[in-house]
């Protein structure tokens, strides 16, 4: 029974447009955090000189240390964006999708 | 050799709480003077969560409740949560301990342990809340056959039987050192409270047990921070230029050190922490205590914003501690800076309490970090429990066809034997380097647990006969890469060189599961294989669009 529901909302052009929007919306954001993230760690295993250098002349701020805390204040603010816009956008679409499949069965 | 030395020697400063049971902590422990100050807050503590789980006990009546509280934990709440089992207290010492000797790889090793969740957030949070229901055995096995849920099952107790162990261990070394009490007595403690919450108050109290402690854990720190930067005015520069001042490896303290200058270490490091977070059943288990999948997004919000927060307090801690306690000789052995910290390298962040608020302060946070083992000891006891009764008994030997009430009879009573089991196990490892445990635990569940439920997720071919392959090449592979290891084959065994040249698993365990799981699923000619790849289709719309995921029982 569940099946020809499953079924229906599979044919609804809407789920597409969901699965395509949030899909490629979510790899990108997974994407950008495991580059960032696994390149960060091989500058670390190659360079580690580099990231010891301040970031100006005289400053007690390294590089490293301030990429560092950039990128836990970027990639949190990244889990904000996807959550405001998949709590949002997403989710009301989701929302209209399962109503249209349950007026179908009526 | 150093080098790698120097590797583990991080690794169990990390990663749970190896830290505690670490180098640093094995061997003769003195007892320390008893910690009444400590002892009366964690009393004040222990009575609180008591009366939370007394509470918890009336709203405890279906499995649901007793699994996932119901469905009922909003996201704010479970974001606390999770953190609170993320920040184990291994996290608080072994973190400030090493900002406090090696400076920024400290930092380093912090970004690893935060990155897996936005990860977790993008891929895997809302199809975990919109398939599972108790356990991420019910996804994995959602279209496969009951032998794969049984297979997920077991690799959850492998994870949960070592992380309890390293957690025992480093509890009753800890108690030891923070409050004065015999090494057994705090063993029994740990276990027995671990016993009550969880029986009798399932997954409310243990949640609740979690954000109280989080709060706690949260607040202490920041505390202690605050307290020990405004001696320097809150600016980073004042601090860091007295800091290089002082510290033995002057301006390079803020420079990677040793620890990861190895590419294939790092990698794997990178890996194993990343995708093992995304593996721990105590962890996954939290995603089902939510109503749908909003709440189970903004839980992966908070969390990663409380764990962001507080690793960044954690790294200044350190270097505060550096300048605050490195430099008073009331802190080291016979009043020598050069010489060893007075109870342990892991001690630092108890020495900065009592260095920046007096003994109050120091009980306080020692309270908090009994407060913290407990917990996470909880949680883990919960989760090793719904495998044992939701996914083995109830599903695969009853079939599906057993009440509520019988599956939470069983679960407390597998509680029951988790706790008396690591009792026993806690007892039994005092005096061993135990420091692998936890690398076999995250090991384990990178290599069997992810590469099966994200596959699952994921893979419209992935069958039963792959998934199989896959879940139980992973754990071999795992465990046999860490007992070649040095960690185990030269530190435990007495062997003089290791088979297997590298600490972390895996970079080299994962791709063999992911492997395994591939060729054996599409050689899979069998009508039933054939079965499962339809019903995927099913399972995906359910997986994107959340319909008919099992909602909030009240």
């Amino acid at each position: 029974m569940s099946s020809v529901i499953y079924e229906r909302l599979r044919r609804n052009p809407k789920f597409d447009e969901l699965v395509q929007k949030r899909g490629s919306f979510a790899w990108t954001l997974a994407a950008i955090v495991l580059i960032i993230f696994y390149g960060f760690f091989m500058l670390i295993a190659f360079s580690p000189k580099m990231l010891g250098q301040p970031i100006a002349e005289g400053s007690m701020w390294a590089i490293g240390y301030t990429v560092e805390l950039v990128m836990f204040v970027f990639f949190w603010l990244l889990t904000f964006v996807y959550v405001r816009r998949a709590n949002g956008e997403f989710d009301d679409l989701t929302a209209e999708i399962i109503k249209e499949a349950q007026k179908e069965t009526k | 050799m150093i080098k790698r030395f120097t590797t583990a020697l991080a690794l169990l400063a990390l990663s749970g709480m190896a830290a505690a049971a670490g180098p640093a902590l094995q061997g003769d422990i003195q007892t320390q003077p008893t910690n009444w100050h400590a002892i009366i807050m964690f009393i004040i503590f222990v009575t609180m969560t008591m009366g939370i789980t007394y509470w918890a006990a009336g709203r405890t009546k279906s499995t649901a409740d007793f699994y996932t509280a119901g469905g009922g934990i909003t996201g704010f709440q479970n974001g606390l949560a999770i953190a609170g089992d993320y920040m184990s207290a291994a996290t608080l010492l072994g973190l400030t301990a090493m900002t406090f000797s090696r400076g920024y790889d400290a930092y380093i090793y912090m970004m690893a342990f935060f990155a897996g969740w936005p990860i977790i957030l993008f891929l895997m949070a809302e199809r975990l809340r919109n398939l599972g229901r108790f356990t991420f055995s019910d996804i994995t096995s959602y279209r496969l056959d009951p032998s794969v849920r049984t297979m997920a099952a077991l690799s959850s107790l492998v994870v949960v039987v070592f992380y309890l162990i390293a957690q025992m261990v480093g509890a009753g070394q800890l108690i030891k050192l923070l409050f004065g009490l015999e090494y057994n007595v705090a063993i029994f403690a740990v276990g027995i409270l671990m016993m009550v919450y969880v029986t009798v108050g399932g997954m409310v109290a243990t949640t609740w047990v979690q954000i109280i402690k989080a709060c706690l854990l949260l607040f202490g720190g920041t505390l202690v921070l605050i307290l020990g930067f405004s001696q320097f005015g809150f600016s980073l520069t004042t601090l860091l230029q007295k800091v290089t001042a002082v510290h033995k490896l002057g301006t390079s303290i803020m420079a990677p050190g040793s620890l990861l200058s190895d590419p294939v270490t790092a990698l794997s490091l990178g890996l194993g922490l990343m995708f093992g977070t995304a593996g721990l059943p105590h962890i996954l288990m939290r995603f089902f205590t939510v109503g749908n999948a909003k709440e189970a997004r903004k839980s992966v919000l908070y969390a990663s914003g409380f764990v962001g927060f507080f690793f960044n307090v954690i790294f200044l801690m350190g270097l505060v501690a550096v300048l605050l306690v490195g430099q008073d000789p009331q802190y080291f052995e016979g009043g020598d800076i050069k010489g060893a910290l007075i109870g342990g390298g892991n001690m630092v962040a108890m020495h900065l309490a009592h260095a920046v608020g007096g003994n109050l302060l120091l009980g306080f946070l020692a309270a908090v970090a009994f407060a913290t083992i407990l917990a996470v000891v909880s949680g883990l006891a919960l989760a090793g429990a719904s495998a044992i009764a939701h996914d083995i008994y109830a599903r695969v030997i009853r079939k599906g066809e057993c009440t509520d009430k019988e599956e939470i009879k069983v679960s407390r009573m597998a509680t029951i034997f988790l706790g008396i089991l690591a009792i026993i196990l806690g007892i039994m490892f005092e005096k061993m380097n135990i420091a692998f445990m936890v690398g076999l635990a995250f090991g384990v569940a990178a290599a069997a647990n992810f590469p099966v439920l994200i596959l699952s997720m994921y893979w419209k071919g992935l069958t039963t006969r792959g998934a199989l392959w896959g879940g139980y090449s992973g754990v071999t592979s795992a465990v046999l890469f860490v007992v070649f290891s040095k960690s185990v084959w030269v530190d435990v065994l007495h062997n003089a060189a290791p088979l297997f040249p590298y600490t972390q698993p895996a970079l080299f365990a994962m791709p063999i599961a992911f492997l395994c799981a591939y060729v054996f699923s599409v050689t899979d000619s069998s009508a039933r294989a054939t079965k499962e790849r339809e019903a995927f289709e099913d399972q995906y719309v359910r997986a994107q669009t959340g319909f008919g995921a099992s909602g909030a029982s009240h």
